[in-house]
Formats: structure tokens, C-alpha cells, sequence
């Protein structure tokens, strides 16, 4: 057995293993969650009668075309014209369909705000938002395609439940888990590959966040492809003598506040860790919480009110500041106001 | 028509839609806000919608084979509040409740509080991608209901209304009729001026649908065409309705002024005194 198996939760023993030769992020196994969206949208349309998918022209992208070869009848493409997909697929909700609306986060969640907005959100229709691309993980194609904003801009909207998983299992189960739920949902998916980090035991429930690795010093809440690099961050600190508990909040709203709060009592130092803005988005979210309930140091990774740049996305997370090195830093210096707390 | 329910003659349809102009007038000055003009200028077609053409019963507001309406020039609700009143969807005494805070009539049409409204609307340009998706889902569970969007000439400016507008010929909706309140004004002025729309029919032959022209204002003519949408299977279809803004009130009659203002009790008075006048000749 592994030295540190014990404090990790649902995470693959060969996952586990990469993380203590510190090779999880160049060897890890995985692909990106928009073709696990691809393949968990293809079950479920054989399961379920209602699941319609509506594509703007890439359907390539994101595998979606699966969908469409098996069900022809059910599959819906609208060409470069999002506002009129998701207006569109909120006229289906109304009849009881159940339209999963994919394309590209910066396209349907700006480019359609309005009618995601008005015809989705405000009537609480049924219709689930499958957004690729989301955060920087489309870092080559540049800024015009990273979106960075998803996660912040979903969120503000009443009515709305917002959820970025963090590997292939997290994202199949968020995929299944928003046909059952009633309303309108966000997925968003990475564009580029992330470490497949669990394995089927993984307790998916929206609005539960997972606690995958336990810690006392500090706790890293991460969304969506950062969860692997707070976990790389976490191992680098337990080099230093630092324990940290890792929390996979793949359901950004509505906030597991219970799971987060406890972290926060127990532990007294908070990271949040997304590709996302720095506002509005998850940082956002546990700031609010804490500042309201339990204040404890915290420190906020992500875009910090910039638009990045075209390159390959890990490097974009190191010059932006938001790798795995640069999250364990941030760690540092949250334990470092604990203490200086305390000492006061 | 499923219950028992006798569509109106040409003759009982413009008295009723005398009833609904008067309604309008009394909920726009009791509120002391909305929109007279657009609301005036659909008056007709909406009367021959609710009261003859659509399929519908109002004891059944989510009765899945309804015909759908989407009022897309959602500010133009009062019309719409009050041919469903008038058809027994909810108490007319909620009339005089519009833009009131508890009110089941917000300022713009909210399906979760209205019942008879098929969508929420109110954001110009979405409606007919909304109706557009119904008339999907119509073809896909092989329900034979009819979906009608009525969309503003102003509103046309909407990039969106030609998303929609390129998309239902794709797909051969012939379940989907658009008709566009031709009433050639809008918020600031006259549409012509403001952004032109014209040639309204050669674009929307251009993009693909069957295109009829109709005054909006002859209740057997628009009878007669909302009719032959309905009957057409093969494609969408566009009705061009030529109106006037304010229809039947002689002082908001083609004024943009009124597009967006209440009239005074004096003045809400001397409307409704026109319109039963004109009734009874």
C-alpha cells in the first residue's frame, strides 16, 4: 500500500502513485471532458426518450456527432447561430423535451446570454447547458475562445445550477445527474485533456462537494481542471510537512456551504483554485461564504482581471499564475497568516 | 377547437375584438403604464386567433395538443391578458391588477404566473426560435399542434428573428406560422427612419417560407389567411399583417408617441367612448 493512500478519497490508486513521483500532470491518464460529455450524452439518449441535442456547428468538437449518428431524429443542428439554439431549446422544454444545448462556452454563455437569461433561467426551463471550452483550457485558440467568464456569469443568474467536473467520471455523473434534475443547468467541459483522477466510487450528487484528500493545515477548493493541479499542489506541501485537504467542488451553485464551512473551521486557511476570473466565479462563492460565516485566510487562484493569451494551456497556467506550483504558494502564505493570527 | 366551444362569425369576432380594445385601454390607464399602440394594431389578429382559429381549452392551459401562441412583441401583452380573460383562461378582474406588485399579469408575459401564456417573453427577437423549438418538438412526438408567433416590423431588426427565420424552412416546420405586426412605428419613430426593415415579404421568401400579405385590420381577410397557414403542410409560413399602430383610437392612430404611454382618465374616457361608438356602427 502507498504511504499516502489513506487521506485520499475515490482517487485511483494509479493517480495516486503519480502523484508521489510527481508526474500525475505529464503522464496522467485522461482525455478531455468534453468527449466524456460525448460518450455520457450517447448512453444517456438510449435511456432516456426526452434527451434531444442541439449542436452549433461543432459537433466534431465535442463528439457530439455520436449522438447524432445514433439518433438521427433527436439531434438538432443549428449552424453559427447560438441565441436561436437556445431560444430554441427552451421552446422544446416547454413540451417536455429535455435539450442538451452544446457548443463553446464563450459562445453560449455571451453570445447568448440574453435568451439564456430570458427564455431559460427566467422560466426555469428544463434545458442543460453543455459548454466546451470552458475556463482557459482552449488555451491555443486564444482569448476569443477561453471562457473565462462561465463559471462567474452562470452563476449570477437566479434559477440556475452550475456544475464543471473535474475528470471523466465527475462529468458523466454531472452529465446523467441534470436530466433528473428539474431546471436549467450549466455543464462546463475542458477542451484539453486532464487526468482521469477516480475511480467509480466517486459519490456524485449535485451540490455536494467531495472532499479527495484530507488535510488539517489548509484546504484547496478547486473546480473543473484545476482540481488536478490542487492535488499536485497539495503533494508538493506534504514535501514541506504541510497537510492539506483537498475539495473537489465540481458544483459550483448551489454551494455545498456545509462541506466548505467545515473545512474552513477545522482547517483555518482556505485556497480556491479555477481557470476562471477571480470574480464571480468559485473564489467568489467562498469568500462570500466565509466572510459571512467564518472568516479564515484565504487566498483566491485564477485570472486575476486579465484576458490571457494563445499558448499551450499548462504554460498559460504557469504565466498566469495558476499551476499547481503557484496554488502551493499560495498555501504558504495562508498558513502563514493562520499562524500570524494565532501568535497575535 | 376541443371544448365545447363555438368559434365566433366574422360579425361576433370584430364585436369581441371592440371588448378587448376597450380592455386594453382600461388596464394600460388603471396601471398608468404600457404599451397601447402594438397592443392595438394585433387586436384583430389575436381576436381571430383566440376566438377562432387556435386550437385550445382554456380549462386545460397545459393541455400538450394546444395550439401554441408566442406573443414575441411581449410588451404588446395587454392584448394578449386580455383575450385570455375574455376566453376564460383566468377572472377578468385581474385586469386591473397589470404591473401591480402580486399581480398574476406582470409587465411583460411570465408563463409561470399567467396561465393560457405559452412562454415567457418580454427581450425582443427570441420568440421565434422559441416557437421554432416547439413546432420541432411537435414534428418529433407527432403532435399536430399548430405554433403561432407574432413578432413586431420593428422587432425584425432583431439579428436573432433571421436566425430563426433561416432555420424553420431547414427543417420543413409547416406547424409554425409567423405573423408580423406590420404597423410601421416603433419607440423612437417610424421603422423606415429608425432601421428599415422593407422589403419585408421578399426577405422572408428569400429565406424560405410561404409569405402571405393581409390587411390586419379586415377580420375576414385575416381569418382567411391565418386559415391557410394553418392548412399549409409543406414549409412555414410568414403573414405579412399590415396595421396601424393604435388602431381604434383615433388620436394614437399611427403615432409612435403612444407606443409606450398610458392615457389619462380624460383621455382613456374618449378612447373607449370611440371604440363603442365605432362598435355599434
Amino acid at each position: 500500500m502507498l504511504v499516502s493512500e489513506g487521506i485520499y478519497h475515490h482517487v485511483r490508486p494509479d493517480v495516486i502513485a503519480m502523484l508521489e513521483a510527481g508526474s500525475l500532470l505529464t503522464e496522467g491518464p485522461g482525455q478531455a471532458t468534453r468527449y466524456a460529455y460525448a460518450d455520457a450524452i450517447l448512453e444517456l439518449g438510449a435511456r432516456n426518450p426526452d434527451v434531444v441535442v442541439l449542436d452549433v456547428d461543432v459537433s466534431k468538437s465535442l463528439k457530439t456527432t455520436q449522438f447524432a449518428e445514433a439518433f438521427p431524429e433527436r439531434s438538432f443542428n443549428f449552424g453559427i447561430a447560438e441565441q436561436n439554439m437556445m431560444a430554441a431549446a427552451a421552446g422544446m422544454a416547454t413540451t417536455g423535451l429535455i435539450p442538451y444545448a452544446s457548443g463553446y462556452a464563450v459562445f453560449l454563455t455571451m453570445r447568448a446570454l440574453d435568451q439564456v437569461r430570458n427564455s431559460i433561467h427566467y422560466p426555469r426551463l428544463n434545458v442543460k447547458i453543455a459548454a466546451s471550452h470552458g475556463g482557459i483550457t482552449a488555451g491555443p485558440d486564444g482569448p476569443t475562445h477561453q471562457g473565462q467568464e462561465d463559471l462567474s456569469l452562470m452563476r449570477a443568474l437566479a434559477n440556475s445550477t452550475v456544475i464543471a467536473g473535474a475528470d471523466t467520471v465527475t462529468t458523466k455523473w454531472a452529465t446523467w445527474a441534470a436530466a433528473e434534475w428539474e431546471g436549467p443547468v450549466y455543464l462546463s467541459f475542458t477542451r484539453d485533456p486532464v487526468p482521469d483522477l477516480y475511480d467509480e466510487s466517486y459519490p456524485f450528487e449535485i451540490g455536494k462537494a467531495v472532499v479527495i484528500r484530507e488535510g488539517s493545515d489548509a484546504t484547496i477548493v478547486a473546480i473543473r481542471d484545476m482540481v488536478s493541479q490542487a492535488l499536485v499542489a497539495a503533494e508538493l506541501l506534504a514535501g514541506q510537512g504541510l497537510s492539506v485537504r483537498v475539495i473537489d467542488c465540481h458544483t459550483l451553485k448551489p454551494l455545498d456551504e456545509v462541506t466548505l464551512l467545515q473545512a474552513a473551521v477545522e482547517t483555518g486557511a482556505m485556497v480556491t483554485a479555477e481557470s476562471n476570473t477571480i470574480m464571480g466565479g468559485l473564489g467568489s462563492a467562498v469568500a462570500e461564504l466565509l466572510v459571512e460565516n467564518h472568516p479564515v485566510p484565504m487566498q483566491r487562484i485564477g485570472v486575476r482581471d486579465t484576458f490571457t493569451e494563445s499558448g499551450p494551456y499548462p504554460q498559460i497556467l504557469e504565466k498566469y499564475g495558476m499551476s499547481a506550483r503557484q496554488i502551493a504558494a499560495a498555501v504558504g502564505k495562508v498558513v502563514e497568516r493562520k499562524r500570524l493570527q494565532v501568535a497575535r | 377547437m376541443s371544448e365545447s366551444f363555438t368559434p365566433l362569425s366574422i360579425v361576433e369576432l370584430k364585436a369581441m375584438a371592440a371588448v378587448i380594445r376597450c380592455d386594453i385601454i382600461e388596464m394600460i390607464a388603471t396601471a398608468q403604464a404600457g404599451h397601447p399602440g402594438g397592443s392595438l394594431s394585433a387586436t384583430d389578429i389575436v381576436t381571430a386567433l383566440y376566438f377562432r382559429v387556435m386550437r385550445l381549452d382554456p380549462a386545460r392551459p397545459d393541455w400538450p395538443d394546444r395550439d401554441r401562441f408566442i406573443l414575441s412583441k411581449g410588451h404588446a401583452c395587454p392584448v394578449w391578458y386580455s383575450a385570455l380573460a375574455e376566453r376564460g383562461y383566468f377572472d377578468k378582474a385581474h385586469l386591473g391588477t397589470l404591473r401591480r406588485l402580486n399581480s398574476i399579469l406582470q409587465g411583460h408575459p411570465d408563463m409561470r404566473k399567467t396561465p393560457g401564456v405559452d412562454m415567457t417573453v418580454g427581450s425582443l427577437g427570441q420568440g421565434l426560435s422559441v416557437g421554432l423549438g416547439m413546432a420541432l418538438s411537435g414534428k418529433l412526438k407527432g403532435r399536430d399542434y399548430h405554433v403561432w408567433v407574432m413578432v413586431g416590423d420593428g422587432e425584425c431588426q432583431e439579428g436573432s428573428v433571421w436566425e430563426a427565420a433561416m432555420a424553420a424552412p431547414k427543417w420543413h416546420l409547416g406547424n409554425l406560422t409567423v405573423i408580423v405586426d406590420r404597423n410601421r412605428l416603433q419607440n423612437d419613430t417610424c421603422v423606415q427612419d429608425v432601421m428599415p426593415v422593407a422589403p419585408l415579404t421578399d426577405k422572408w421568401r428569400a429565406f424560405g417560407w410561404h409569405v402571405l400579405e393581409v390587411d390586419g385590420h379586415d377580420m375576414a381577410a385575416v381569418v382567411e389567411a391565418l386559415e391557410s397557414a394553418k392548412a399549409c403542410q409543406s414549409g412555414p409560413v410568414a403573414i405579412v399583417a399590415h396595421t396601424v399602430k393604435g388602431k381604434g383610437v383615433s388620436y394614437m392612430e399611427d403615432r409612435a408617441e403612444w407606443h409606450g404611454k398610458a392615457p389619462c382618465a380624460e383621455e382613456a374616457e374618449c378612447a373607449l367612448e370611440e371604440i363603442r361608438r365605432c362598435a355599434c356602427e
